[in-house]
């Protein structure tokens, strides 16, 4: 299983840098790892689907069907040390950064056992101690948060980077080219990515975007485009750049793929795009499909696939049980942590009383 | 000994850099040009572009900026060179700043401070002439501070730095100027002042007066030269507009059973209209009289500077407020 593969990935487009080279090394057990993961977030997401549709799952709810490779590569490329920040499609990144599935099924059913104790939701998902920030429910407003996160680890002169995530559709915000001219200013080692599904919600790319090369549009920053539904293509690319922004500060990489789903779960999917758009993205560039090609041609045991199939499936399936049962947060959860230091703070009631809130981060009281 | 509003601010900055070396100031010309208001003079000289950071004039990015750098464990103090200007970053205050600690389920905090002048200074006409201390005292997460002399300025400014909470601290650019009595406790460099608690400034028996910020001087002003009318006034100063000291107000409207807010911003939803809803709520049974507001006209601030004077509260209009409310 440690017999290196050699692949020659889609080669990658360049703006004012030089691009990686396409050829990439791996292993079997390395894509067996990127196999197992993409599953689960495939198999969580349509759990999802189909408890939003159960009912069980309230508000907004935007799956990442689709675009697995994505945050897969970026992981692989990455440590925990690295901070990283997203938009409201945010559930894998739960899992990413050391969340569970059981976590995730919680937190969208609002439970006491969810990933943010049934006070985020969907769009709400972080891991402090792994240094996930989020869960942004406002498009455009991690790309600043990011280069923030980024501008603490060089404060600190920690050799690490910051990856702001964000969709082509964000990719017009102005706060983006703010943040951008002063992460170059001030050469802060953030890694913009640009995860292109080439539909901002409903209005596609070349309907919002006058130049939809994402990967262009920081200008004086450089830039790096991949097939983002190749794990592997991701993975080179973003290594790259992190040894870039660490030693010369911003760079934009803009990630190719596609999501599945419509853009939340009020969006069918299918009024500004075709049947056959989605069909032949799922036929012919699957970042599932792809890696399980790769590992059968590669001589990996046809059964043992199956065995990891089922045990997703399970894991998955389990986890939406535990969840279910799981109790729903108390009633007192709701005055915690509107303050870390609440002193004279009295918080207004529905009835007109008053709550003194507290400060409780591990909800112990 | 005396000091200026704006040396008290720039001696609290200044010891609370040298204290914590996670503090660190960003905003437009904060370093080179010595701030815009000269609340950050000398800091760049002695503290370096790492910790003093001039930024472009850019304030959704950079005020995005300092609360992601919050999120990670700095402690930014965000100047605003006025607060107008933060309604380009707003979203990022009560978005982001405000709120993730209580999405985040505890996990997440925002040690910061948003601050610059606030309201209207003098000829600047509509767009740079406003009070947002309604808007930001609305939002569940922040704290909402107001300093008036130079001992508010060093104790509360101070405070706000050390807390682990995004504080926004409303300044005003008339009183930078002003010159207040200090006493040795204030210069202190551990001096901070309790979030959360009014002063009583001055006291009386007849009528309380409730202010923030450069309405408190008016106040005081009013206060000696009704006294020798006979009509002694009690002058509450907030300090604090989020979290807000009821108790302050509540007991001294039980003793003088008249109360009176004064304030710059435009009156409906104003941090006045709280005040009298406080005191209807409750001590609605001591009241001799409603409750009366002195306000900010409800118009985009004029020019001309005889418009201008009419468009905010003078002197002579809460004199003339609080001797009818003494006679009710």
């Amino acid at each position: 299983a440690s017999d290196k593969i050699l692949i020659e990935v889609q080669p990658f487009s360049a703006h004012k840098i030089e691009a990686p080279s396409n050829k990439v090394e791996t292993t079997l057990s390395e894509l067996r790892a990127h196999y197992l993961f993409m599953y689960r977030m495939r198999r969580m997401e349509i759990a999802a689907d189909m408890m939003y549709k159960a009912k069980l799952i309230r508000g907004f709810c935007h799956l990442y069907d689709g675009q697995e490779a994505v945050l897969t590569g970026i992981e692989a490329a990455l440590t925990k040390q690295d901070s990283i920040v997203t938009s409201y499609r945010d559930h894998c990144h739960h899992i990413s950064r050391g969340g569970t599935i059981e976590e995730v099924m919680a937190e969208l059913f609002g439970r006491s056992t969810g990933a943010t104790k049934g006070l985020g939701g969907s769009m709400h998902m972080y891991n402090r101690k792994a240094n996930f920030y989020g869960g942004n429910g406002i498009v455009g407003a991690q790309i600043p948060l990011g280069a923030g996160l980024a501008f603490a680890h060089k404060y600190r002169k920690e050799p690490n980077v910051a990856i702001t995530m964000y969709g082509d559709g964000a990719a017009n915000q102005g706060q983006k080219y703010e943040a951008l001219n002063m992460a170059a200013l001030w050469n802060i080692p953030i890694i913009f990515v640009c995860e292109n599904n080439h539909y901002g919600m409903g209005t596609a790319e070349w309907r919002h975007a006058k130049n939809s090369s994402f990967y262009t549009r920081g200008d004086f920053v450089p830039g790096l485009k991949a097939d983002g539904m190749d794990v592997l293509a991701v993975k080179q690319v973003v290594s790259y750049a992190k040894k870039y922004a660490l030693e010369h500060g911003p760079i934009i990489l803009e990630l190719d793929t596609y999501r599945y789903h419509g853009h939340s779960m009020s969006d069918p999917g299918s009024t500004y795009r075709s049947r056959d758009e989605i069909n032949a993205m799922r036929t012919e560039r699957d970042p599932i499909e792809r890696v399980k090609k790769l590992l059968l041609a590669n001589g990996f045991d046809a059964a043992e696939l199956k065995k990891m199939d089922k045990e997703v499936k399970k894991e998955v399936d389990d986890a939406v049980e535990k969840a279910k049962a799981a109790p729903i947060p108390p009633d007192h959860w709701l005055w915690k942590n509107v303050y870390a230091a609440p002193a004279n703070t009295e918080l207004r009631k529905v009835d007109g009383g008053y709550n003194t809130p507290d400060y409780d981060p591990e909800y112990k009281n | 000994s005396e000091m200026t509003v704006r040396d008290a601010l720039n001696s609290a900055l200044d010891e609370e850099l040298a204290r914590d070396d996670k503090v660190y100031i960003l905003g437009e010309e904060v370093g080179e040009y010595q701030g815009a208001y000269k609340i950050t003079r000398g800091l760049l000289q002695k503290y370096g572009a790492d910790r003093v950071k001039d930024t472009p004039i850019t304030e959704a990015g950079f005020c995005g900026i300092a609360v992601g750098s919050a999120f990670a464990g700095l402690k930014p103090v965000c100047e605003f060179m006025t607060f107008n200007f933060a309604m380009q970053g707003i979203d990022q205050i009560i978005n982001s700043a405000a709120k993730t600690l209580y999405m985040s389920a505890g996990q997440i905090s925002c040690p910061i401070v948003f601050r610059g002048p606030n309201g209207a200074a003098a000829g600047v006409a509509a767009q740079h002439s406003q009070c947002f201390a309604a808007w930001y005292s609305h939002c569940p997460g922040l704290k909402v501070l107001a300093p008036y002399d130079a001992e508010d300025a060093r104790g509360l400014l101070k405070a706000a730095i050390r807390d682990p909470d995004p504080v926004v601290f409303l300044e005003n650019e008339i009183l930078y100027g002003q010159s207040f009595p200090v006493t040795p406790e204030v210069l202190d460099k551990d001096f901070t002042l309790p979030i959360g608690k009014a002063k009583l400034m001055r006291k009386g028996k007849d009528l309380t007066l409730v202010a923030f910020s450069k309405m408190v001087g008016y106040c005081l002003t009013v206060a000696e030269k009704l006294s020798k009318e006979g009509i002694e006034i009690e002058v509450i100063n907030l300090r604090s507009i989020k979290p807000l000291d009821r108790e302050t107000i509540v007991n001294s409207v039980r003793k003088t059973h008249r109360a009176m807010f004064v304030e710059e911003g435009w009156p409906q939803c104003g941090v006045g209209s709280e005040i009298v809803t406080v005191i209807q709520e409750h001590a609605f049974d001591e009241l001799d009289a409603p409750v009366v507001r002195v306000t900010g006209a409800e118009i985009p601030m004029p020019y001309a500077a005889n418009l201008e004077i009419q468009a905010l509260p003078q002197i002579d209009d809460i004199i003339t407020a609080a001797r009818k409310l003494a006679k009710k």
